[in-house]
């Protein structure tokens, strides 16, 4: 449905990104995360037609739409899109918004559309009204309405929840993607925060500098972080020193691990060892001992900071009625599903 | 390709134009070169220290009587709940309505010794000529007078902004940490406020240099009434540009101070939500005093002029009420409606390409063209009327030679020097005016539109003429009635036998027939409460937003 290949877009002689490659099929919903000026907001306004590749083509259903010598019209391309500022005409009333791209409908239809919209976004009565009488919220789900109005065939959303209250986004990130997933659009979000691209997206890509670090299922970027900085960026971990013992073994300071995959390492390399909070398991009978350092309250869990004996700390996420207290010896155990080690970086 | 011509579309539409606009202050500035140094010793051992210390005192002494006016009605309206304060509050704006020049005709024409005033106060106590003394209005002291009236709403306006947008919660700190209210005026509101006042200040004295029309009815020697009397009493064009030169340095100094404390503004402006503060209220007796206080400049700035005009007015309309008063409104309103035209068109074009090309080539010859709003008049005039003058006479020399035509003068001694004049210093209001509706189209409303299938084209009539159509009516109003109230320019550019109700007005009143030059004066001020009203009303609403 939608691909980019070897995109590359560059202000002036400086490229923003490059080497930028990923598809998605219809219904997929797609999320570009990573730190504030990595380029995710340049490559949805490259999909969307505002700036032109500087090497690379985007797709849309097979055909080319953008490459470094033709670019077809914003206009002609039937993608939405929903900004960050929600970009919404103040001068026309909510249903004059979402009607604004209805231009071959007739009266009755584009009423009926609008009706239908608002159902789906769920402002059946704010129809007359104008934009700023209305919330953060509601104009976020006006915007998505007035970007779905002329049914396009990819949807791009900019931050779209960035202005809106924490516990307000979950709701509605949860309700944009019934949205999109009951209409099978096609969609890619950009966001900064991890957890709004794990609540939406079947495919996350990690960027940095422009690059795309990593493109793969929530899953396998919590779990198989492709570098150092996808681990780090994504989820709460620490990187334990270990020391291979041969292609498949690694000892550390919480024991032996084997993993299933040979990686490109040798036998006495030195390694980090990445290791999630709930990778650790609370063992009152484990002979590794931990002393709490400190605790976070989560409701059904708690996160408590460990220190091991050989001075390193780690994260173990254990449920809550293992109350603790700062100070305190607890029993843990290392139940590592997924191993991922990353070389040693050499002090520098 | 396309991408390209447009940019350099764009860049000339830009640089031509604001080239053009820059050049009347650069020729001012040129002749610099080109040293006049028998009239200058001529000037020095005459005039020059009069022009140089009057402009000052006027300056400084109207930049003072406004901040004391300005910053004490603000404080009030902003700080107390009084009787009448509602309306005080853009009642004290209208002074701005009545240009300088009038209310100083006015005055002179109520405290002069045939006037209203004096015969009563000869009257009473049976006083005949000579037995008393009664303060001279046709002073240098005078002027200052006549213009802090006029030009306190400067600061007024802004310091009530800048009261008003002080938080509650500040007043409360301060009464904690055992400050009297009296004591937290002098040590954190007014420091607060101090950038407000000083842009407001810096206005009203940038105007107080400007000012022509005053100190020449008032019979006092500065640079405006100078450049006249060198150019046109001793023939020297270049030298009165040169003194033009110099009070453009000082109106530039001001302009700096002006933008210096426009920057602080930002900082000392707190960002976050916040309740405005209860205005404190006060007895009946003390309310009365305020109510009193503030209406005073109310008075005195406005209802007093605007009563003394009518009633003038109303005494000689069968007299004055002709043909040849349509004549004039005529040419008035039309003049002001081109200029207007003209204005907006040309914010309209620099705005959209600084808007849409961020480039170094667009931005500085707008920023230098707009900066003519803090050029005199008389500055304008003088650096519009060398070029055009030089290059009417090299046309006719040319005609002359080739074709053994006279042409005359095609564009110093008509209509299109006014409007170069217009543009150059009015260029700023419209500007500003466009520019502030351009920013509330933000970009991704245009992305918006081009994502829903509108071409660039329809986008613009879509989107932007409805969102614009607000900004561009009030820019045109503006221009329109400062090009309306403008004199010195006016007086010296327009086309033989061209008048305006502004030339008009000054030329009856200079021949002492006040009464006669009431009823155009009139109608400038009248036209003059359009965007005074419609300044009231945004304020007005913009304050509720806060609340």
């Amino acid at each position: 449905m939608l691909a980019l290949e070897q995109l590359a877009v560059a202000y002036g002689p400086h490229k923003v990104v490059k080497d930028i490659t990923f598809a998605l099929a219809q219904g997929q919903i797609g999320c570009l995360v990573g730190p504030s000026g990595c380029g995710k907001t340049t490559i949805l306004r490259a999909i969307a037609g505002f700036e032109a590749p500087a090497a690379g083509v985007v797709r849309l259903q097979g055909q080319e739409v953008s490459s470094a010598s033709e670019q077809l019209a914003p206009e002609q391309r039937k993608v939405g899109m929903v900004f960050q500022d929600f970009a919404l005409f103040p001068h026309l009333t909510v249903a004059d918004n979402i009607s604004f791209g209805l231009k071959q409908l007739s009266k009755a239809e584009k009423t009926a559309k609008v009706k239908q919209l608002l159902q789906l976004v769920g402002l059946p009565d704010l129809g007359q009204r104008y934009i700023h009488q209305l919330s953060g919220g509601q104009q976020q789900r006006v915007a998505l309405a007035r970007a779905l109005a002329p049914e396009p065939k990819v949807l791009l959303l900019d931050e779209p929840f960035s202005s809106l209250d924490a516990e307000f986004r979950e709701v509605l990130a949860r309700d944009i993607r019934k949205i999109l997933k009951q209409l099978q659009i096609t969609a890619v979000l950009v966001t900064h925060d991890q957890f709004e691209a794990f609540a939406m997206a079947d495919m996350i890509g990690v960027m940095q500098h422009g690059q795309l670090q990593q493109w793969a299922t929530p899953y396998e970027l919590y779990h198989r972080p492709a570098s150092r900085f996808v681990a780090d960026f994504v989820g709460r971990g620490v990187m334990l020193p270990g020391v291979m013992l041969d292609q498949q073994q690694v000892e550390t300071c919480l024991g032996i691990f084997r993993q299933r995959y040979l990686a490109e390492v040798q036998a006495g390399d030195k390694v980090d060892v990445l290791i999630r909070p709930d990778d650790i398991v609370h063992d009152d009978d484990s002979e590794i001992k931990a002393t709490v350092l400190d605790k976070s309250f989560r409701g059904s869990h708690i996160l408590y900071t460990l220190a091991l004996a050989s001075g390193e700390q780690v994260y173990c996420l254990a449920l809550s009625h293992h109350n603790h207290a700062i100070g305190e010896q607890i029993g843990i155990r290392l139940d590592l599903d997924h191993l991922v080690l990353f070389p040693r970086l050499l002090p520098a | 390709m396309l991408k390209v011509k447009l940019f350099d579309r764009w860049r000339w539409a830009v640089l031509v134009p604001a080239l053009l606009l820059a050049l009347p202050v650069a020729i001012v500035f040129a002749s610099l070169f080109s040293p006049q140094l028998d009239v200058w010793q001529h000037l020095r051992q005459t005039v020059l220290a009069d022009y140089i210390v009057n402009s000052l005192v006027l300056a400084g002494g109207t930049g003072l009587g406004a901040l004391l006016i300005g910053t004490s009605t603000a404080w009030l309206i902003s700080q107390y709940q009084f009787f009448g304060r509602r309306y005080l509050e853009w009642l004290l704006l209208l002074p701005l309505a009545v240009p300088a020049y009038i209310i100083a005709y006015t005055y002179t024409g109520m405290l002069d010794f045939a006037g209203p005033l004096q015969s009563w106060l000869r009257e009473v106590f049976g006083w005949s000529f000579g037995d008393y003394w009664f303060p001279e209005i046709r002073s240098l002291a005078g002027a200052v007078l006549m213009l802090s009236l006029v030009l306190y709403p400067y600061v007024y306006m802004l310091a009530r902004n800048a009261f008003s947008e002080q938080s509650a919660s500040l007043l409360e700190a301060s009464r904690t940490l055992g400050l009297s209210p009296r004591r937290h005026f002098w040590k954190v509101a007014l420091p607060l406020a101090r950038p407000a006042i000083l842009t407001g200040m810096a206005l009203a004295m940038m105007e107080a240099f400007a000012d022509y029309g005053t100190v020449q009815y008032f019979g006092v020697p500065t640079f405006t009434t100078g450049i006249f009397r060198t150019w046109f009493g001793m023939g020297n064009a270049v030298a009165a540009a040169q003194l033009a030169a110099l009070l453009t340095s000082f109106v530039l100094f001001l302009l700096l101070l002006e933008k210096w404390s426009r920057r602080k503004v930002r900082y000392y402006h707190q960002g976050q939500k916040h309740s405005a503060p209860a205005r404190r209220r006060v007895s009946p007796a003390r309310q009365l005093l305020l109510f009193v206080l503030c209406l005073l400049p109310v008075i005195l700035g406005f209802l007093l002029p605007a009563w003394q005009l009518s009633s003038w007015a109303f005494a000689n309309w069968q007299r004055t009420l002709n043909a040849a008063f349509w004549q004039l409104v005529w040419n008035s309103f039309s003049l002001a409606a081109i200029a207007a035209l003209l204005s907006v068109l040309l914010a309209l074009i620099f705005a959209y390409a600084r808007r849409l090309k961020q480039d170094p080539v667009v931005r500085l010859p707008v920023q230098l063209a707009a900066l003519g709003y803090a050029v005199p008049g008389t500055v304008i005039a003088i650096g519009v009327m060398l070029p055009l003058a030089w290059f009417d006479q090299r046309i006719d020399l040319l005609a002359e030679q080739w074709f053994g035509i006279r042409t005359g003068l095609l564009l110093s001694g008509t209509i299109v020097a006014l409007l170069l004049a217009y543009s150059v210093r009015f260029l700023a209001v419209s500007l500003h005016g466009i520019e502030a509706g351009l920013e509330r189209i933000k970009p991704n409303m245009d992305n918006a539109a081009r994502s829903l299938g509108f071409s660039p084209w329809q986008v613009l009539r879509r989107v932007h003429i409805p969102l614009l159509r607000g900004s561009v009516l009030t820019a045109l109003l503006l221009v329109f009635v400062d090009v309306l109230k403008e004199l010195p320019a006016t007086l010296i550019l327009r086309p033989f036998n061209f008048n305006t109700l502004a030339v008009r007005a000054h030329e009856l009143a200079s021949d002492e027939r006040l009464a006669d030059a009431a009823l155009p004066a009139l109608a400038i001020v009248l036209v003059g409460l359009l965007p005074v009203i419609i300044l009231a009303r945004s304020t007005e609403r913009r304050m509720r937003g806060v609340e």
